[in-house]
């Protein structure tokens, strides 16, 4: 009897090893490249459109204090951030006048030669892994699979239902059973295909000598300082990505959810008219 | 009940490795940074990116020119303002009618020119973007005399590895200086530049003669050059790691990115 509420339970192959693995690299890789990226943020923090911008020039975003307040302004809209965003207090409780707090930063003082480098190594286990995972998910199947839009999810009103579902947190009769549903389709096409790519193309932007070796990623993106503001709006992106990812997932069934995505495999709850079949 | 039980320990576990992954990286981070292991696993990527750039770019490939109407209103001035030794304050005071560039070390030929006889070599203008390595950028023109030209007339030694900058300024309490390796030095629009946007070069941008290298950031840039130095070793300057903000604030040395 005892074994009962095993047999209900239905365990599917849910992640390839090389999803898995890639997963996990990028949550600890991307990490380390977003709080790198603050800390060089934190070296000049106002971005600008086009080839060049300084502190002589108009800046769309700035994150700076006025010695006693932080503020962060967008274009001629301008928010107080004191102890978050523009000035903040350390672990010693010393004010900082910085851009991001230190908790956010590697490394958490102000380090310029050390977070760059950090970016830099990280950056290339980053878009090697990326490609690598690309690789993998074409030849696997994982794309044509799991992330493939087919023509019937394209259909407007399963697109609302699938919205609306996930408005009231139910998100769609095929999670859990080894499919995405839409939402979590786009999301990841998205990210793996959009996001991605655009962080590593517009950090190669930035580099004076790679601007020589490719010049038309400047064409492309509209100039060095369009690239960094780019970059840093895709890295915001990101972060809201991860965000928004970990919540569903909490609320999605956490313990499912991070099982299938370490071992691969994912059980699946019974249906209640199966379960009512084997009582 | 023992079911529950495994699985709010097992919650417990996942909490705690969340949030202690969380402290680890926080934490974690900046002991990393002071392990000298560490450091040098990632000065790997330093020469990485430095061998991808020499790979993918050729060694003469030109950074982008602009147009005049490209040029920045005003081209932040950022590090030293003025050249600080007695010696160059002196030559500022005499409008550096008696300023001599020495180029020695390792030529077979060491030069003093002073900067009408640099004028007069063939020069070369080009409007390019300074990139700072804390990321701002401006454009402006610029004018001046290619390295390599000097670099020739003062018979460049084969053994020769590096050219060394030697400027008059202290940023600081320590004396600016500057390097860079052949392949950069001997770059079309690598100049000493003494023109700045159709005027003199001003003080506050290095005058009497500033170094452009246009393929790296703004730090390998010196103002205020005095002296260029030949040489197969950067190890006997200063630091010892081939620039000012290499030694003092752990900058690359190569600064192509």
């Amino acid at each position: 009897m005892e074994a009962a509420p095993e047999i209900t339970q239905e365990v599917i192959k849910r992640h390839a090893l090389s999803t898995r693995l890639w997963h996990w690299t990028n949550a600890f890789v991307a990490t380390i490249l977003l709080m790198s990226g603050l800390m060089i943020f934190n070296a000049h923090p106002r971005l600008y459109w086009g080839d060049f911008g300084s502190r002589e020039d108009y800046a769309w975003l700035q994150i700076d204090d006025t010695r006693t307040t932080g503020f962060v302004r967008i274009g001629s809209a301008s928010v107080e951030t004191t102890g978050v965003l523009g000035l903040s207090l350390d672990a010693n409780d010393n004010v900082r006048r910085m851009a991001f707090p230190s908790w956010a930063t590697i490394t958490t003082g102000y380090d310029l030669g050390a977070a760059r480098r950090w970016h830099f190594a990280f950056a290339w286990v980053f878009a090697l892994g990326l490609t690598a995972f690309m690789l993998m998910s074409l030849v696997n199947g994982h794309i044509r699979k799991d992330l493939h839009v087919r023509r019937a999810e394209w259909n407007p009103r399963a697109l609302w239902r699938d919205i609306k579902n996930h408005a009231r947190l139910r998100f769609g009769d095929d999670h859990g059973a080894g499919h995405y549903n839409i939402m979590q389709k786009f999301s990841y096409i998205g990210v793996i295909f959009i996001l991605l790519p655009l962080l590593i193309l517009t950090g190669i932007t930035m580099s004076p000598a790679m601007n020589t070796a490719w010049p038309w990623l400047l064409d492309v993106f509209g100039g060095r300082q369009s690239a960094r503001s780019l970059h840093f709006i895709a890295a915001a992106l990101m972060a809201l990505f991860v965000v928004v990812h970990l919540i569903m997932v909490l609320l999605s069934g956490p313990i499912n959810g991070i099982r299938s995505m370490i071992a691969g495999r994912h059980v699946a709850t019974p249906k209640p008219d199966k379960a009512g079949d084997l009582a | 009940m023992t079911g529950n039980r495994k699985l709010l320990r097992r919650r417990d576990l996942l909490r705690g490795a969340t949030l202690g992954s969380g402290a680890l990286i926080l934490g974690g981070c900046d002991a990393m940074n002071e392990n000298a292991t560490f450091r040098s696993a990632l000065r790997v990527a330093e020469k990485l990116n430095q061998a991808t750039h020499r790979t993918l770019a050729d060694r003469a490939s030109l950074a982008p020119e602009f147009a005049l109407s490209d040029i920045s209103p005003v081209f932040k001035t950022n590090g030293s303002l003025t050249g600080t030794s007695t010696d160059y304050l002196a030559h500022l005071q005499n409008n550096f009618a008696d300023w001599r560039l020495r180029i020695d070390g390792m030529v077979a030929n060491p030069l003093d020119i002073g900067l009408d006889a640099l004028r007069a070599m063939p020069a070369r203008t080009q409007i390019t973007r300074h990139d700072c390595v804390e990321g701002w950028s401006a454009i402006g023109q610029w004018q001046g005399t290619p390295l390599r030209l000097l670099l020739q007339k003062a018979q460049l030694s084969p053994r020769a590895k590096f050219i060394v900058f030697h400027c008059a300024d202290n940023y600081g309490a320590r004396p600016y200086y500057e390097s860079i390796d052949l392949i950069d030095a001997f770059h079309p629009q690598t100049i000493l530049a003494w023109g700045m946007n159709g005027e003199t070069l001003p003080v506050k941008h290095g005058a009497p003669v500033r170094l452009r290298v246009e393929r790296q950031l703004g730090y390998k840039h010196a103002k205020y050059v005095m002296r260029i130095e030949a040489t197969d070793d950067l190890s006997k300057f200063h630091g010892g790691k081939g620039g000012y903000w290499e030694d003092v604030g752990d900058y690359e040395w190569y600064a192509g990115i």
